[in-house]
């Protein structure tokens, strides 16, 4: 994903290269599906839920049809149309993220932007976050972010995985094995549901605080002074 | 389907009701393309059955023919396994085998019907195999029963027919593909945890599908036919998927 060189040294108002449109378009489908496997995914889990704590979702959160029509229509009380959305966005998702995860590693963007990370310098730029000290520079990802990164698409691994271990616990048994089993394989995927809705509530909220970051993956670049260490240079 | 079990209304009722709701569903679409929920729209369910279409065809890809469920050991089995159908226990059919006959249809060579005794003399297998709700729970229990592949070719079944259907004394019926059916730990269930199989677990047999969703495993069969032509379900015409194999 180099970007052409007249882009760096000819643009007068400093607009800065960030994300190829590749990129952009796979967050985005990544997003769209993630909104309809987290919904649906939270009225599956109503249905009959995997932890063993009272503890469910508000049925306004959830996805997949209003239930007194769903009720009327189809004569089923809403899990089904949940079901379908689950398995159909299920696509989406997956092979979206196979994409990316090759796309990633083949271009350079997870070297380049992703690595090196190391617990010193997770740990500086963890605190000096804390103590809003860290400033947040376009283009560049800090080692908390870095982690962050690492993290999620971890998470999301083992989320497609576990998920793919309750929907075919018989043809994938060795999967479902390896998560301990079809009813503690259903506790992996809610954790690793919640690890991913975690990381959406600190990415929500520093595009928040940062929105030309969403300008940035909208349009593909932003207008800001590059960082001095690296001068714009991707 | 917990939520479904105790709310649900005979097929009758519930059946008119559709005809009459068909009528007011224009007013109930309306008000949805203002609100925020897609998924009761006409355009929206098309392209969701379809993708239910492809996971039928995704699944059957996946299918082992002759990959064996796991089994579990005789103490893993729950003896008081979860009742569950769309009418409380108490309104269990109760069928009596003097009157009991199992009708056969469609591409079956021998449609003689057949008593509970003749079905009880058929060699019979025991798995201890986990049941997995389409809502999510499961629960491993102990069944006994002839192999359905050794029934079908007993009646001389076309096995190269795509679906085998069920219907039972409930007014519940569904159908699976012929693999599914011919898999060596499909059986027709007359036993639970050693016992004569219940009324409230299907008497005289249930379909035991290991390698399907619990609501694919019918009860109170009362009649088995062999087609090619599209046969659906209960659950199914109501939007679930038809293969939902595991």
């Amino acid at each position: 994903m180099t970007v052409p060189a007249q882009v760096q040294t000819t643009a007068p108002a400093r607009s800065v290269q960030l994300h190829p449109l590749s990129r952009r378009i796979m967050h985005w489908i990544n997003a769209l599906a993630m909104f309809v496997m987290i919904g649906s995914g939270w009225r599956i889990y109503n249905f009959y839920p995997a932890l063993p704590i009272h503890f469910g979702f508000p049925d306004y959160l959830t996805l997949g049809g209003d239930f007194t029509v769903t009720e009327a229509v189809s004569n089923e009380d809403g899990l089904a149309n949940a079901l379908l959305w689950h398995f159909a966005a299920m696509w989406v998702l997956v092979l979206n993220f196979l994409a990316y995860v090759i796309v990633g590693f083949v271009s350079g963007h997870f070297r380049r932007d992703f690595l090196p990370v190391s617990v010193g310098a997770f740990l500086r730029d963890f605190l000096d976050a804390l103590r809003g000290r860290l400033d947040h520079r376009l283009g560049e990802y800090n080692a908390v972010q870095r982690v962050f990164y690492w993290g999620v698409l971890a998470a999301i691994l083992v989320t497609i995985l576990s998920g793919l271990s309750i929907w075919k616990p018989v043809q994938l048994q060795w999967l479902t094995a390896l998560f301990g089993g079809y009813e503690f394989a259903r506790v992996v995927h809610f954790f690793g549901m919640a690890a991913i809705v975690g990381f959406l509530v600190v990415h929500l909220a520093l595009t928040a605080l940062v929105p030309k970051t969403l300008v940035a993956m909208v349009v593909g670049r932003a207008s800001e002074t590059p960082h001095p260490r690296n001068g714009g240079q991707r | 389907m917990s939520r479904l079990v105790f709310e649900r209304k005979p097929v009758v009722t519930v059946i008119e009701r559709r005809l009459f709701l068909r009528q007011t569903l224009s007013l109930g679409a309306l008000t949805l393309l203002t609100g925020c929920d897609i998924s009761d729209n006409d355009s929206v369910q098309n392209v969701l059955k379809a993708m239910s279409w492809w996971n039928d065809r995704a699944q059957a890809f996946l299918f082992g023919h002759q990959t064996p469920v796991p089994t579990y050991a005789e103490n893993d089995v729950v003896k008081d396994f979860r009742y569950n159908a769309f009418f409380p226990a108490a309104d269990a059919p109760k069928l009596s085998a003097a009157d009991y006959r199992l009708e056969l249809s469609g591409l079956i060579a021998n449609k003689r019907p057949w008593t509970v005794d003749q079905i009880y003399a058929l060699p019979q297998e025991s798995q201890i195999t986990r049941h997995v709700c389409v809502e999510g729970w499961s629960m491993i229990g102990k069944w006994s029963g002839p192999r359905l592949s050794d029934f079908l070719q007993r009646v001389g079944a076309d096995l190269s027919a795509k679906y085998v259907g069920f219907q039972c004394a409930d007014g519940y019926y569904g159908s699976i593909d012929m693999p599914s059916a011919l898999h060596p730990q499909t059986i027709m269930a007359v036993k639970f945890a050693d016992e004569i199989l219940p009324a409230k677990y299907g008497y005289p047999f249930k379909v035991r599908i290991p390698t399907k969703l619990g609501f694919k495993n019918p009860k109170w069969v009362t009649a088995i036919f062999v087609t090619n032509r599209y046969p659906g379900g209960f659950w199914e015409d109501r939007g679930y998927n038809w293969f939902s194999g595991s």
